[in-house]
């Protein structure tokens, strides 16, 4: 495979990365007959927790960014954070292979709905999503909302709407996600912490 | 870079490369097999950091997966179970690019620096330059290199050349959980060796040892065995491997001639390697996976 | 954990037993191998399968599945009858010497106040004898026949190895092995660590193994000390920080209990029957201050409208009428009873119990709303995908709503791993195409749901409107703010006794003992109190510095509570305050306080006090006796699983099972020896992480294909080899997976029968990037633990034949 001198600064993801390169002698040809470049030249590095099990180790996330504003953030790369003091650096299979979920063909881009008897999923809008949802929710809750029981003692409850929380969410999301279950008046409540 | 290749391919011994700069440190991967827990980190890691990505396979009744290394697969994990004194040993491998002091892959190459052989001893193979022919794969005293149907250039291990050069350890050897896989100066991982091997010989492993065969001129990717006097135990790890008499018949007496007839006679014999394999190695891996 | 993962290097011995960390933490397993290599220790693993932890072990012990704590009271009677046991910390830092009340009984399997009717215990009789001031009356001779340490005695003793090889399968040479490895850390200055997961949770009897192993480690002096404790390994990343948080049926964060409608009427109700008092004179009794926690919460909750005159918003918490847990909803949800259920990355299908119970109750709700990063199958759940989801889309009217959210590289906040530290994570990048944060996501629909109700008016508005949500971007709260919020803060300037101002109006408070009662403090989970104080974000820190070369890190990241690293590490001393090994010293005392390289888990009171090591407990002690604590029992006893191999308990034939086990009656589909004759147990493997890692193609390439381990013995006589397509049933469905045919599984003698065991790796459905395959779940059955719900995948029973 040759490479010609502007795919290589491609590579290299910057004009100025190019140039340093090629002045330390790395010069297209050359480097790449010899070994394959350092991918990780002028990537930026951003520190995060692995999201599979509860090892917590460091993770060593590299996105390419070329600065100029109207770019987005692409992770190409992650491995272990060498100063985690459990993880040292290490990665399990999971973890070693996380920029395949991160870039997984399986994400979901945009909101959908499938309607009742349908084989298939339509795309909608945010507004769409969202006021549809919050309508259910209202008309189910002003139906079957008990405010109070036989007794009398109050209660305000939903028994007909149940919330099953993740347990990769961040604490953050988690107090969001237990204030929004009681405030709705959630008891049918859970997390899948035990399976 | 271009500077630290000690040794190429096809290339006549009186064009000597540059050797002016030779404090280079042999370097080493130590995989300590008696602490692997063949978690197959080191197969996803090196597949991540190379940007490769086999096709995913099937399950055929063992948990070798890829089953094979590949063009795609440079290193894959073989698992082994074996009784001993009626208690059963799971022996796992990761299996790989040995890094031959020797390299049978590089003298068996007929074109010109597409092998190479840097001064801290890795083994590159310079895809760019693969003319395909196959007879390093010949060469190889491990079966390791494997070529491409689509290109078909044969691909290996690089023991991750590219983050060696900058001082970083091969993504197999970063990833490892249980620090079963150890990188360093050469000398280095042999005084590791002898402390895990005296570890282990007081667990009651009496053969307990370091391979690092001498057949090849030593390797820079050894191991510590359980059972070092029966390496085969390991997934056919071969006792004392040497490199093919063909190719030090045709690299040490015929090189400068460089005969076609031989090159001839060798390509004959390397594509039947090719096609029918290392018969006796495959045995025994049958064996071992029924 | 009590503990921490780094920690466990300081072991002498590792116990691995109900959990496969090799497999499912293999980077947290670096520190059992580290343990092995530097500090001589050895590593047992204990497990029906030869896992990858077992091959690194110095000893694998086979076991029935399902009979751990016929093992472990073994191991017990072991201890006792051959005196390896650690005297003065079980004298002093347990109930061993507390008396029992007279009318506590166990006979023929049940413990007395057993109602065959309800299925439950009156546990009045589970208790200390009392003295007429209400404290626990003790014997420190232990020879009182009503004294903790003799009713164990007795209760164990019925578990000799004979008994153990006899329902257990294991030789007695090898449960022999066991014992001796873990009796020599009765030694004062050896220590064994037990790590366990979901090896022992998922069975009817899975707290109760897990009291088992604890009552173990206090007989041996384990707890408290470096290198020792018990240590569940969670399972997903944020399992301690959800469970932290409460996000289940009847808790709220920092494990206070949300009020029930039977017990808790009003807010003093509340209060009084939540709050314990101390059982022994002069201990610290630390859920003594329950009120200060909860008056903090609801002002967290309620902010200004909660006030002193409406019991701080007390009435606008729901309160609960039974446990509603997921196995409760999917039932009610089958039964028709629920109308809507927001699912946030939650693979329903492949995680629940009885997948095809799970695809008909989600069939019958009117909304469903999938909150996920990813496509999976309970989003999809209508889809006909062939054998594999054979369902009849045109008949299931649900209206399914999908929403994108982030995963971990686009988000920023903290997780808590296992060992307790809350750690903070940044964001890499922004989630994919229109996708949204899954903070975001919440939000969105909080506010959603408000606007309608604030324009059109509606049932209950006070709950739904006071509840605070005083964010800049109330659809988009930054985690910064959400966290200080649980951190809490002072409303009031705050003053000590001797009204010097201690916090400022408006501050962060520095840790939960600043917390109050009376409105003036809000705090959203006590707990977490320390985590962002003024000083800053404590959960980022970074300093991997580890003074004491315990492996503490005291400045890496924050631990619960209060940034303590090992719990009870009062324990770790004698009770004059030395500690018991030299050379792993934690915690001493410097003449006037409590010094060392951890938070000390206790007082100010000096060495030679009266007060105990465990501040939480009433008691102020570890408890080998549980009182009231445990559905079944305060002792832990044998009982096989509700489908069991043997269809007898041979300790005690007319109480088969957990007596107390809930059995639904959509439920109530057990599956007979005589049907399916094998016991199944499903697990993960090291290459995926549940159903998630399918999505993932470096993972779908290292495990492509749903398959099953089956011993050689099962393979010649359902006659299959290794590789063929095997069908494997219960009473609830059937999956077909290819047959791994392996030395690692055995056939085990139990009970005067052969038993086999049939190995299920659970990661594999009908999308993502594996080879398309049936989910295990539709096996299995949807019966749970007495006391946590949490579902018997350890032990079931299977028929095999060639597909």
């Amino acid at each position: 495979m040759q490479i010609n001198r502007r795919q290589f600064f491609k590579v290299c993801s910057g004009g100025m990365a190019g140039t340093t390169l090629a002045a330390l002698g790395f010069a297209p040809g050359t480097a790449l007959a010899q070994a394959r470049q350092f991918k990780l030249l002028r990537a930026r590095e951003i520190r995060n927790t692995c999201p599979y099990c509860s090892v917590g180790c460091g993770l060593l996330m590299y996105s390419k960014n070329n600065g100029s504003g109207n770019a987005k953030d692409t992770i190409f790369h992650i491995e272990g954070d060498p100063d985690h003091p459990i993880s040292r650096g290490a990665l399990c299979p999971k973890g070693a292979g996380l920029l395949d979920f991160v870039q997984s063909k399986d994400r979901l881009r945009y909101p959908e709905v499938r309607e009742p008897g349908t084989n298939k999923w339509k795309r909608i809008s945010w507004d769409e999503a969202l006021s549809r949802i919050a309508r259910h929710i209202k008309d189910d809750r002003d139906a079957n909302f008990i405010e109070r029981n036989a007794e009398g003692v109050t209660v305000n409850r939903l028994p007909t709407l149940s919330l099953m929380a993740s347990t990769s969410i961040t604490n953050e999301v988690g107090f969001l996600t237990q204030k929004l279950s009681r405030a709705l008046g959630l008891v049918h409540v859970d997390c899948i912490a035990r399976v | 870079m271009t500077q630290d290749i000690i040794q190429r391919s096809a290339t006549n011994c009186l064009t000597q490369p540059p050797q002016v700069r030779d404090f280079q440190q042999k370097v080493a991967k130590l995989i300590d097999t008696t602490i692997c827990i063949g978690c197959k980190a080191c197969q996803v890691a090196c597949s991540e950091w190379n940007d490769y990505r086999p096709e995913v396979g099937h399950n055929v009744g063992v948990y070798d997966n890829p089953a094979d290394l590949g063009p795609k697969a440079w290193t894959v994990m073989r698992y082994n179970e074996v009784v001993e004194n009626g208690k059963l040993q799971w022996l796992i491998r990761k299996d790989g690019c040995m890094h031959c002091e020797d390299p049978g892959c590089l003298k068996a190459c007929p074109v010109p620096g597409a092998v190479v052989k840097h001064a801290n001893g890795i083994v590159s193979f310079v895809s760019e330059l693969c003319t395909g022919c196959g007879y390093c794969i010949a060469g190889c005293p491990f079966d390791v290199p494997r070529q491409n149907p689509v290109d078909k250039r044969v691909y290996k291990c690089t023991l991750c050349v590219d983050r060696v050069a900058v001082g970083q350890e091969p993504a197999c050897a970063k990833t490892c959980p249980t620090n079963a896989i150890m990188f360093g100066s050469k000398e280095d991982m042999k005084v590791r060796a002898d402390e895990r091997i005296g570890e282990l010989r007081s667990r009651g492993f009496a053969n307990a040892g370091l391979y690092d065969p001498q057949g090849v001129g030593g390797t820079h990717v050894m191991y510590v065995l359980h059972h070092a006097d029966r390496p085969e135990l390991y997934s056919g790890l071969p006792k004392d491997p040497t490199i093919s008499p063909m190719v030090r018949f045709w690299k040490g007496a015929f090189k400068p001639l460089a005969a076609v007839g031989f090159i001839a006679m060798f390509a004959a014999a390397a594509l039947h390697y090719i096609g029918v394999g290392p018969v006796a190695e495959d045995d025994e891996e049958e064996k071992n996976h029924d | 954990m009590t503990n921490h993962w780094v920690d466990i290097k300081n072991a002498n011995l590792v116990i691995v037993m109900g959990g496969n960390p090799a497999e499912a933490h293999p980077v947290g397993f670096r520190w059992a191998v580290d343990a092995k290599i530097h500090n001589n220790a050895k590593i047992l693993v204990v497990d029906p399968r030869f896992t990858r932890s077992a091959a690194v072990a110095d000893e694998h012990v086979p076991l029935r599945s399902g009979t751990d704590i016929t093992f472990l009271l073994g191991v017990v009677n072991y201890l006792i009858s051959n005196d390896k046991i650690q005297h003065e910390y079980v004298l002093n830092y347990t109930n061993a010497s507390f008396l029992v009340r007279d009318d506590f009984e166990f006979n023929d399997g049940l413990f007395s106040g057993y109602d065959a009717q309800k299925r439950t215990y009156d546990k009045t009789s589970w208790a200390y004898q009392l003295d007429e001031q209400g404290f626990a009356r003790r014997d420190p001779s232990l020879s009182h026949p009503r004294c903790v340490w003799n009713l164990l005695r007795e209760h164990a003793s019925r578990y000799t190895p004979d008994v153990v090889e006899n329902i257990c399968g294991t030789p007695q040479d090898r449960f022999k092995v066991a014992c001796e490895m873990i009796a020599e850390t009765a030694a004062p200055d050896k220590t064994m660590t037990s790590m366990y997961a979901l090896g022992w949770t998922e069975h009817t009897v899975g707290a109760q193994n897990i009291r088992t192993m604890a009552i173990i480690q206090l007989l041996l002096g384990n707890i408290g000390m470096p290198g020792g404790g018990i240590n569940a390994l969670r399972g997903h990343t944020n399992v301690q920080g959800i469970t932290d948080l409460g996000i289940m049926a009847t808790a709220l964060p920092g494990y206070l209990t949300l009020p029930s409608e039977k017990q808790h009427p009003d807010l003093q109700t509340f209060l009084s029957t939540v709050t314990p008092k101390p059982l022994v004179q002069g201990q610290v009794n630390y859920w003594g201050n329950y009120p200060k926690f909860f008056i903090s919460l609801l002002k967290s909750f309620y902010g200004d409208k909660a006030t002193p005159e409406n019991d701080f918003g007390f009435d606008w918490l729901p309160k609960w009428d039974r446990l509603n847990d997921f196995m409760y909803t999917m039932s009610a949800m089958e039964d028709g009873k629920l109308n809507g259920c927001i699912c946030q990355g939650v693979n329903v299908l492949a995680m629940f119990p009885d997948s095809n119970k799970s695809t008909r109750a989600l069939s019958k709700l009117k909304y469903f709303v999938v909150i996920d990063p990813l496509d999976c199958e309970t989003a999809s759940f209508w889809e006909n995908h062939g054998e594999h989801n054979d369902v009849d889309t045109a008949s299931i009217q649900t209206e399914v709503f999908r929403l994108p959210s982030s995963c971990f590289a686009e988000e920023e906040g903290s997780l808590v791993n296992s060992g307790r530290w809350l750690q903070w994570h940044w964001k890499g990048a922004d989630v994919p195409g229109e996708g949204r944060d899954d903070g975001e996501n919440i939000a969105g629909i909080m506010m959603a749901v408000r606007h309608l109700y604030e324009n059109e008016g509606g049932k209950a508005v006070e709950p739904l409107l006071n509840m605070s949500w005083d964010y800049v971007d109330p659809e988009a709260p930054s985690a910064e703010v959400v966290t200080k919020e649980m951190n809490g803060r002072a409303l009031a300037d705050l003053m000590d006794a001797n009204g010097n101002i201690v916090v400022r109006k408006g501050q962060q408070l520095s840790g939960f003992g600043q917390l109050r009662d009376d409105g003036t403090t809000a705090c959203g989970c006590w707990i977490y109190s320390g985590s962002w104080t003024e000083a800053g974000n404590q959960m980022a820190r970074r300093d991997n510095a580890d003074p004491s070369g315990l492996g503490n890190t005291p400045n890496w990241a924050w631990a619960w509570p209060l940034n303590r690293r090992v719990l009870y590490n009062r324990a770790s001393m004698d009770p004059m305050g030395n500690p018991w090994d030299p050379k792993r010293k934690l915690l001493w005392w410097n003449g006037t306080a409590w010094t060392g390289y951890d938070v000390p888990d206790f007082t100010a009171a000096p060495p030679g006090s009266a007060v105990t090591p465990f501040i939480m407990q009433s008691d102020g002690v570890g408890g080998l006796f549980a009182q009231g604590k445990m559905a079944e029992g305060p002792f832990p006893e044998h009982y096989e699983p509700m489908e069991t191999p043997i269809g007898t308990n041979p300790l005690h034939p007319g109480v088969v099972s957990n007596p107390v086990v809930r059995i639904m009656k959509n439920d109530d589909n057990f599956g007979d020896p005589s049907q399916y004759p094998y016991v199944a147990t499903s697990y993960r493997l090291t290459e995926h992480f549940h159903a998630l890692t399918k999505a993932a193609k470096l993972n779908a390439i290292t495990q492509p294909e749903a398959f099953a381990e089956i011993s050689e013995t099962l393979a010649q006589k359902v006659g299959v080899k290794a590789g063929d397509t095997i069908r494997i049933s219960s009473s609830r469905g059937f999956i077909k997976v290819k047959a791994v045919v392996t030395k690692r599984v055995q056939m085990l003698k139990v009970n005067g029968q052969e038993v086999e065991t049939v190995g299920l790796p659970i990661h594999w459905g009908f999308k993502g990037e594996t080879v398309r395959g049936y989910m295990v779940n539709r096996l299995t059955t949807a019966v749970g633990d007495a006391n946590t719900q949490t579902p018997e995948y350890k032990a079931f029973l299977v028929n095999v034949e060639k597909a």
